[in-house]
Order: structure tokens, then C-alpha cells, then sequence
């Protein structure tokens, strides 16, 4: 009965004599969505399709770019890194699939939440809300960090990514030009880091959380290392440059440039554009759909809804929005993270 | 609705626990992928498409779910589900573009060969490499 075409349902309205209700003003609602429901939906899928927009130019970008970085080597911190357990701890994924749960949990509250709407429960709707807006900011505050730790101890901006990728073998070099044990292979990614003027200092700490490769070949050493130089110019083992960014030094081992000396180069630049355009667009609607959820809460409160006596709709229109909003998420998830 | 209030609570456990699985299962076949798991695994290129294939199924069995129970699309009139997914259907046809141009894009890259070099500064192998090593300004 739910699936009835538009032709049946007239059939059945027994307020009109069979006649085609073109619009709302009859009381007969085209495909038994309200207005604002209807309009919600085609809202949604013109939000969809400017998320699938970056989405899809993120996946072109990757895949013309020589080099991209892995996710799970970018995305290895988590805040209970830096709380207890160790430094040389790499934690892939671990803290965005807890974002994720953040979010999935706060959609199934507001399934809850419009539930109770459907049942006229003022309080039920009130208190499933209130936990989807714990879910929501919730998941702003895990982004917020993972923002600032980006930002503010790994140096990436949207015109600079400090996550190179490797594309040869290799062995890295000692301060002597000999070499190192720590090898790397092809795919492999590094973060350059900024040297510290000050030698070791409250965030030169962050070497030991990141410095080692996800495949942990030669992490051993990276939270002991001595200071980099801030000086510009070339130390040896490292070049450091204009900037302040240590870019190491390595020897090629196979292939065509077998033999060669490089030195750590800065990965597609691209990379930290789309993250914080995409990230922080999907981030912008959590944040409205937080203030539209606080908003119809306190309707919900005040008893505004109860007065209308439509099933809470509002609270049915702003729980399709934040269940678009966790489906975005998903992709967002499948792309940037997964992938 | 089509559901009795009962059904609905039960409904709503059933999508948690579903969906919290199947992020799991991505967030450990991503892993494996990669060779967390099993070290030397992410050398394969098979493994590689096979795990991503699999992560994006999940991924869009999740959309699927959320869409029709959480947004309540299997509820609604048909004609109002086909008047949302099938302008998404247009999608498609942008991925396979998109993704045809950047190929294009890279396969010419690497024909003129110099933004693969770009990325790494080569100078022969000195003993003391002198800092003749010229930097490309970020790119």
C-alpha cells in the first residue's frame, strides 16, 4: 500500500471526485509528501550533487597525479595518542572510524527521535534530539582536533602538503652521506617535518607519532632523533629549506635511477586543498544541522509542534537532513580514508 | 508508515548494529588492503582492487540502508523515489568521464616525463652531495 502511483491514490480520496490535484492547495499532497518535505528531498539531491562534485574531482585529481599519499599513513593520530599510549604508536584510521560511529549513532537517535514524533511523545522526541545533538557536536569536536593537528603540528594548508610519496626504492642517508637501515619502497609515504629553532621544544615530540612509515621498517629510532636544524641549507644527512622543512635525504636502490641521491619533495599540493574544502564543507552542514536541531529542539520544548498536530514534521524534515548528512559522510569515509 | 511502533524500535537497533558492522568490516578490509594486517599484502595489485571493490559495495549497501529505512524512501511514493535517485543516476556517467579524463591526463604526464621527475631532485652520487641540489619552489 505504500508503493501506490499517484493515479491510485485519487482513486481513493473520496473528499475530490477523481480530479488531479495539480498542487498543494486541494488538501490532496502529490505523492503524499508534503511541500516541505518534497522540497527537503530535492534540496538533498542538489546538496548530493555538489558533494559528489569534489568527491569525484578528488578521485580525478588522484588519479593523475604521479604520487598520492595513503590515507592510512596521513591518517594515523588519534588525541589518545598523546594521552596514553605511546608516541610510536601509529593508530591508522582508528580515530575517524570512531567519528564515524559518532555519527552513525546521532542518525539512529534521530530515527528514534522522529519515531516519537509520529506518536505525538513531546519528551520522547525532546530527549532522542537532545542525544543526536550530542552525537553531532560530538563528531564536530573529534574534526575540530583533526584540524588542528594537521594544521598546527603536521603543517599541512590548503597550499601545502607535507605528506610526499616515494616512487622508487631506496635506503635513507645518514648525517655522513652513508647508508641508513631505514629502507623504503615505492608507495611509501613521509611526513616532512618543520624543524624547531629551539632544538626540542612542546611540539618537537610530534616526530615520534608520525616519523615512522606504516609499515614500522624504521620507526625504532625516529622519537630520539636529535633536533633538525632550522637553518636553510644542507646538513648532511637532510636539506633544510627556506621554510624551515627538513627534507631528507636518500639513495635509490633498483630501477632506472638506481645510484641516484634525492631528497624528500613535498606530495601533490591538491591533496590538502580538497581535504580541508571537502572535510570542511561536510564539517559546515554537522554545524547547521547541529543549530537547525538546537532550534527545532527548543520548538519541540515549547510545544510549537504539539499545537500543529502533523507527527512533528519539522522534526521529520531536519531528521532527512541529518541522515543526508551521514550518508555524505559515508562517501566522505569511502574516499579519503578507505581508499 | 507501514511499520508498528514496535517493529520500528526494532528496526532501529537492527540498522546500529548493521551499519556499525559494516564500517568495522570496511575499516579492517581498508587495513588489510593496505598490509597492516598481513605485511606485504599491499605489494599485490589484485588484493588491492579486490579489497577496494568490496569497500565500496559495503559503502553503498550502507547508503542504500540509510537512505530507504533511515530516510524512510521505501515508504514514500514511487514517483517521488524516482525523482530523487535517478537524476543521481547521472553520477555514473560523471565518474566514468572524470575518471577517463584524469587517465588521459596522467598517461600524457608521463609521456612528457618531467612532473614525475619534479617530485625528486636528482644529482649523481657524491660523497659530500653539495647544495647544488635546486629546490622547485614547492612545485
Amino acid at each position: 500500500m505504500a508503493t501506490d502511483t499517484i493515479d491510485h491514490s485519487v482513486d481513493h480520496d473520496h473528499d475530490h471526485d477523481g480530479t488531479i490535484q495539480s498542487d498543494w492547495s486541494g488538501g490532496k499532497e502529490p505523492w503524499r509528501a508534503s511541500y516541505g518535505k518534497l522540497m527537503m528531498w530535492y534540496f538533498l539531491v542538489s546538496d548530493a550533487f555538489t558533494f559528489a562534485g569534489f568527491l569525484i574531482a578528488y578521485g580525478t585529481l588522484r588519479v593523475l597525479s604521479p604520487t598520492w599519499p595513503v590515507p592510512d599513513f596521513v591518517f594515523q593520530t588519534a588525541p589518545f595518542n598523546n594521552l596514553g599510549l605511546s608516541h610510536d604508536v601509529p593508530l591508522p584510521l582508528i580515530f575517524v572510524t570512531f567519528m564515524s560511529f559518532l555519527l552513525i549513532i546521532s542518525s539512529v537517535t534521530m530515527v528514534r527521535a522522529v519515531q516519537e514524533g509520529h506518536r505525538e511523545n513531546q519528551s520522547g522526541v525532546a530527549f532522542w534530539m537532545f542525544l543526536t545533538v550530542l552525537g553531532g557536536a560530538g563528531f564536530l569536536g573529534c574534526q575540530a582536533w583533526e584540524w588542528s593537528n594537521l594544521i598546527g603540528v603536521e603543517n599541512m594548508t590548503i597550499t601545502r602538503n607535507p605528506f610526499g610519496t616515494h616512487v622508487d626504492h631506496g635506503v635513507y642517508l645518514n648525517a655522513d652521506g652513508s647508508e641508513s637501515n631505514e629502507v623504503f619502497k615505492p608507495g611509501m609515504s613521509y611526513l616532512i617535518h618543520k624543524a624547531h629553532a629551539s632544538g626540542h621544544d612542546a611540539h618537537g615530540d610530534d616526530h615520534g607519532a608520525h616519523g615512522d612509515d606504516h609499515a614500522g621498517d624504521h620507526g625504532d629510532d625516529h622519537g630520539h632523533h636529535p633536533a633538525y636544524s632550522a637553518k636553510a641549507g644542507d646538513h648532511g644527512g637532510y636539506v633544510t629549506d627556506e621554510n624551515g622543512f627538513v627534507k631528507r635525504k636518500f639513495k635509490v636502490t633498483e630501477g632506472q635511477n638506481k645510484g641516484l641521491i634525492g631528497t624528500e619533495e613535498f606530495g601533490p599540493k591538491a591533496f590538502g586543498a580538497l581535504f580541508f574544502f571537502i572535510t570542511g564543507f561536510h564539517g559546515f552542514h554537522v554545524f547547521s544541522g547541529v543549530v537547525f536541531l538546537l532550534i527545532i529542539l527548543l520548538n519541540v520544548m515549547s510545544g510549537l509542534y504539539v499545537k500543529r498536530k502533523n507527527g512533528y514534521e519539522m522534526v521529520e524534515k531536519i531528521g532527512l537532513y541529518w541522515h543526508f548528512v551521514d550518508l555524505v559522510w559515508v562517501f566522505v569515509f569511502l574516499v579519503f580514508y578507505l581508499l | 508508515m507501514g511499520h508498528s511502533y514496535e517493529e520500528s524500535k526494532k528496526l532501529v537497533v537492527k540498522g546500529l548494529w548493521l551499519l556499525a558492522i559494516i564500517t568495522l568490516i570496511e575499516v579492517g578490509v581498508s587495513l588489510l588492503g593496505k598490509g597492516h594486517i598481513i605485511p606485504g599484502l599491499e605489494d599485490n595489485n589484485i588484493v588491492f582492487i579486490v579489497c577496494a571493490l568490496v569497500i565500496i559495495v559495503l559503502s553503498l549497501y550502507k547508503a542504500y540502508f540509510i537512505i530507504y529505512e533511515f530516510m524512510h524512501m521505501a515508504y514514500e511514493a514511487k514517483g517521488l523515489a524516482r525523482s530523487v535517485i535517478m537524476p543521481a543516476g547521472l553520477l555514473i556517467w560523471a565518474i566514468i568521464a572524470f575518471f577517463q579524463e584524469g587517465s588521459a591526463w596522467k598517461a600524457n604526464r608521463e609521456y612528457v616525463k618531467d612532473r614525475n621527475m619534479e617530485g625528486v631532485e636528482m644529482v649523481k652520487q657524491q660523497p659530500a652531495v653539495k647544495s647544488d641540489t635546486k629546490h622547485s619552489g614547492g612545485h
